[in-house]
């Protein structure tokens, strides 16, 4: 050992001693250059190439026009009319509803397959009758709560009661949907007479837009700030990239997990009214896989299954190239399997490409 | 092969990263049985440059040639194929795995498909007992070993592969003292036998120790070839290194014993099994190190202070107790911990320097909720530049910065909101001198404004040097305390070991 002083003996004027402690080593005005000197090293931005690279969902964006010229080419004549967009649109609003909570949970670090049989169970809970005699608000609160309470049951179990979140999901599906089923005798509740305000969500419509597309866009908007310009989305991102480091740095992950699953039970609420606006009933059977299409569109949307990294717009992009898909087949007359296969294979596709975009990045 | 003629050599090798020329023509000449040291500051370009000699990077330019003929090392595998086994700067381990798994991953030994589980422990008992480190079980789950213990075992993988050339990344950073000398007993045996190793390492004590000659990098190029490691004045490397000289290392300390109030008050503190009974204090502006052995409960102790472990005992702050097994408690009274190990503990690798940064206070940037974007980008981009992280980039994703640029951001996050308690577990592990004498500066002009620091490093002369009062714990046991300025590194280590099986 050579110095008991440390791994590097004192050279020169100690004078320098006189500026105070932090100027010390301060380097010098010519050496603090060595950022700006080392120039050629961080190259500054990238070229033009390497920059569109960067631009977000640029491939989503690319796929869902690329689909929007087959429409074009294909059916012509139905394709890019008023009423199709609409019913595209109407169609993508229940599901990505649920989208935008699933991204939530995801980036978190978690997954919920209860969300298709929650939003069920929501449905028929708020199209009981004795729910139903108080009126289209108690009954859209009702759905908006028992969504929640669903998601913070799930949180509970997977915070607190330690379950794996693939496990407590798929038990509140299958409960769910039991549930969903004893309340509505497996029959289909209509919204009755008097509560036909929420069929107006579907009727109704504001500058050529069915207000449930409205619905869909104010929950788009608030997830995507919630995610991006608040603590609760830092904390989301932290807990799902990094757990330990996120306890670490004293956010209570706990806590917050039991949140995000509250959040998606919440968006589940919010999407059975809007089913029950779009169907004009409340049923054991809605919603059937919607968990394997909202975490498909979450996954083509380029947000990481193991958390950490994932955003609410590519969720959307990549559930509107499925809602595309769905409806360039319906209009093409095709049969509903090889739909399921063109899926299929897209899922493949994005994920390819999305870790070859992970790789060159590292 | 004639004695002297090169075993390995690198020429003009370019690597371009997205935004940043890590290499920029770099040449690299390792002899036979020699320890060749890499020196640099932190992101000069060393791991980048074993990393393309590793296989795992592809150099844009430049030519390699290993033992006179010309090499493509294509994949890691390539490299192992050809000789050449590499202990990385960040482990790799799979933590699910056994240690015996991890050491034979890729080529366990097998018959007829069948992993021969019992041939690849056995091999591995071996290994490690050649380490030094029998006391390490093959069938152990990596997950559940110490930071020092995973290094051992990446040691251990390494030796698993016949090999010509060894590199290691900082392989003592996770070290303590006995178990350096250790390492540099296998070292010796290696070069012994005419394997070369490449040693990287910011403690320039060890490359005197162990180093036969020295390469030096700066910003992506080789600036100095073949010095002699032994007897290059350390003033003469540091200015290669830096381009500066460096003054100071450790500030000076404030005279006298510290009297502020009293911030920490630790009180018969125990966590069955890794330490009994601990008590002392910690004062406002005061720095406290803790010295001891890995596994001597140094880092236990401060992460039970914390809040992080289930305790029994009384951890009070500012006369406000602690509650066990909550660390959101802790950082709300005003505490704040450097974990040891950045990567699995500290950092979220996706995201930005500047989001790193301001995790634990994201409270300071928000009103009900909603966070200042831009008070947060200008409070990071100052720490930025105050630590000279490098590249001084806040926008960049926290895993393309190198090793001691992300240790940087560790501390920054820390040093953003009004602490009154640090917890600093090896803060500089990884970090290059002239940085070091920065975090030195930084910690004590913290203390001076009032902070207490509660410190635990590895290398004695940094907690003799930083600290006001030392701590020195053997076997989760206080034995001693003293100021700083009386006791020496020789009386420190012999306490420190005395006693200990090696
Ligand atoms: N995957 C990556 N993507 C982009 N930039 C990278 C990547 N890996 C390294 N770099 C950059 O390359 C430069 C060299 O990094 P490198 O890790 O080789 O430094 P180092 O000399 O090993 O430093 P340290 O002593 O801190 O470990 C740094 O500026 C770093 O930010
Ligand atoms: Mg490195």
């Amino acid at each position: 050992m050579e110095s008991a002083k440390g791994p590097v003996e004192a050279a020169e004027s100690p004078a320098a001693n006189a500026k105070g402690p932090v100027e010390v080593v301060k380097p010098s005005a010519d050496e603090r250059g060595r950022g700006e000197a080392s120039g050629h090293r961080s190259a500054g931005r990238p070229g033009w190439p390497a920059r569109l690279g960067e631009v977000p969902h640029l491939g989503l964006v690319a796929a869902l026009a690329l689909l929007a010229v087959v429409g074009l080419v294909t059916v012509p004549d139905s394709f890019a009319t008023g009423s199709n967009l609409v019913s595209i649109l109407a169609l993508a609003a229940t599901i990505g509803v649920i989208t935008v909570g699933a991204t939530f949970v995801i980036i978190g670090g978690g997954i919920d397959l209860s969300v298709g049989a929650v939003m069920a169970l929501a449905s028929v809970w708020a199209t009981t009758l004795a729910t139903q005699s108080y009126g289209p608000l108690v009954m859209i609160v009702c759905a908006v709560l028992v969504g929640a309470g669903a998601g913070l049951v799930n949180g509970w179990l997977i915070a607190y009661g330690r379950l794996v979140p693939f496990i407590a999901t798929l038990a509140m599906l299958v409960a769910a949907r039991g549930l969903a089923q004893r309340m509505s005798d497996r029959k289909t509740q209509l919204v009755q007479q008097g509560n036909e305000m929420i069929v107006e969500l579907s009727t109704t419509r504001l500058l050529g837009l069915p207000l449930l597309v409205y619905v869909f866009a104010l929950v788009v908007v608030a997830g995507w700030v919630v995610l991006n310009r608040t603590t609760f989305g830092r904390r989301t991102y932290a807990v799902g990239g990094n757990p330990e480091a996120a306890r670490l740095a004293g956010i209570d992950v706990r806590r917050h997990t039991v949140w995000l699953y509250a959040l998606s039970g919440l968006c589940c609420g919010i999407a059975a009214v809007l089913i029950m606006a779009r169907t004009t009933t409340g049923s054991s059977t809605h919603g059937d896989l919607y968990e394997l299409d909202a975490i498909a569109a979450v996954i083509i949307g380029g947000t990481l299954l193991t958390g950490g990294r994932g955003s609410i717009v590519g969720s959307i992009l990549g559930l509107l190239i499925f809602t595309v898909i769905t409806n360039l087949f319906i209009l093409n007359g095709l049969n509903t399997s090889d739909q399921l296969i063109a899926k299929g294979l897209i899922i493949v596709v994005a994920v390819l490409l999305q870790r070859r975009s992970l790789r060159s990045s590292t | 092969m004639s004695e002297n003629s090169p075993l390995l050599l690198m020429k003009g090798i370019v690597k371009q990263f997205p935004g940043v020329r890590a290499l920029d023509g770099v040449d690299l000449e390792v002899l036979p049985g020699e320890v060749h040291c890499l020196l640099g500051q932190n992101g000069a370009g060393k791991s980048t440059l074993i990393k393309t000699l590793a296989g795992a990077h592809q150099p844009d330019e430049g030519t390699i040639t290993l033992g006179g003929e010309p090499v493509r090392l294509s994949s890691p595998i390539a490299a192992i194929r050809l000789g050449i086994s590499t202990i990385y700067q960040e482990l790799d381990l799979v933590e699910g795995l056994s240690v015996a798994e991890n050491v034979f991953l890729g080529h366990e030994p097998a018959r007829l498909g069948f992993v021969g589980q019992g041939e690849a422990n056995r091999a591995t008992r071996a290994l490690l007992a050649r380490l030094g480190h029998g006391e390490i079980r093959p069938t152990t789950q990596v997950g559940r070993l110490s930071p020092a213990a995973r290094q051992v075992v990446s040691m251990a993988r390494a030796l698993s592969h016949d090999t010509r050339l060894i590199i290691m990344d900082e392989p003592s950073a996770a070290l303590a003292h006995d178990e350096v000398d250790n390492l540099f007993r296998i070292i010796r045996e290696l070069t012994a036998q005419g394997v070369a190793v490449v040693y990287i390492s910011h403690r320039l004590e060890e490359i005197r120790q162990i180093g036969d000659r020295v390469t030096v990098l700066k910003d992506g190029r080789t600036v100095a070839v073949g010095l002699p490691a032994k007897d290059t004045p350390t003033r003469q490397i540091v200015s290669l290194m830096t381009g500066r000289n460096v003054e100071h290392v450790f500030p000076p300390r404030r005279d006298g014993p510290a009297t502020g109030e009293e911030v920490l008050r630790v009180e018969g503190l125990t966590v069955p099994g890794v330490f009994a009974d601990v008590s002392f204090a910690v004062r406002a502006g005061e720095i406290v190190g803790l010295a001891g052995l890995v596994g001597s409960g140094r880092s236990e102790i401060i992460e039970a202070v914390y809040g992080a472990r289930r305790f029994s005992g009384r951890v009070v702050v500012e006369g406000r107790p602690v509650r066990r097994g909550g660390t959101t408690g802790a950082v709300r009274l005003g505490m704040g911990l450097a974990p040891e190990e950045r990567k699995a503990q500290a950092l979220l690798l996706d995201q930005s320097v500047t989001r790193n940064i301001s995790l634990a206070s994201l409270g300071r940037y928000s009103r009900f909720g909603w966070l200042d974007r831009r008070r947060e980008a200008e409070d990071a981009r100052a720490l930025v530049e105050t630590l000279d992280i490098r590249p001084p980039d806040p926008d960049r994703p926290v895993k393309t910065l190198s090793g001691g640029n992300q240790q940087k951001a560790v501390l920054a996050r820390w040093l953003l909101n009004g602490r009154k308690l640090l917890l600093l577990d090896e803060p500089t592990r990884g970090v290059d001198v002239g940085a070091r004498a920065e975090l030195y500066a930084v910690i004590r002009e913290l203390a001076e404004k009032g902070v207490g620091v509660l410190l635990v490093s590895s290398e004695v002369p940094e907690v003799l040097g930083l600290a006001d009062r030392v701590l020195v714990i053997r076997e989760g046991t206080i034995i001693h305390q003293a100021d700083a300025g009386d006791l020496d590194e020789h009386r420190v280590l012999d306490m420190i070991m005395e006693g200990s099986a090696l």
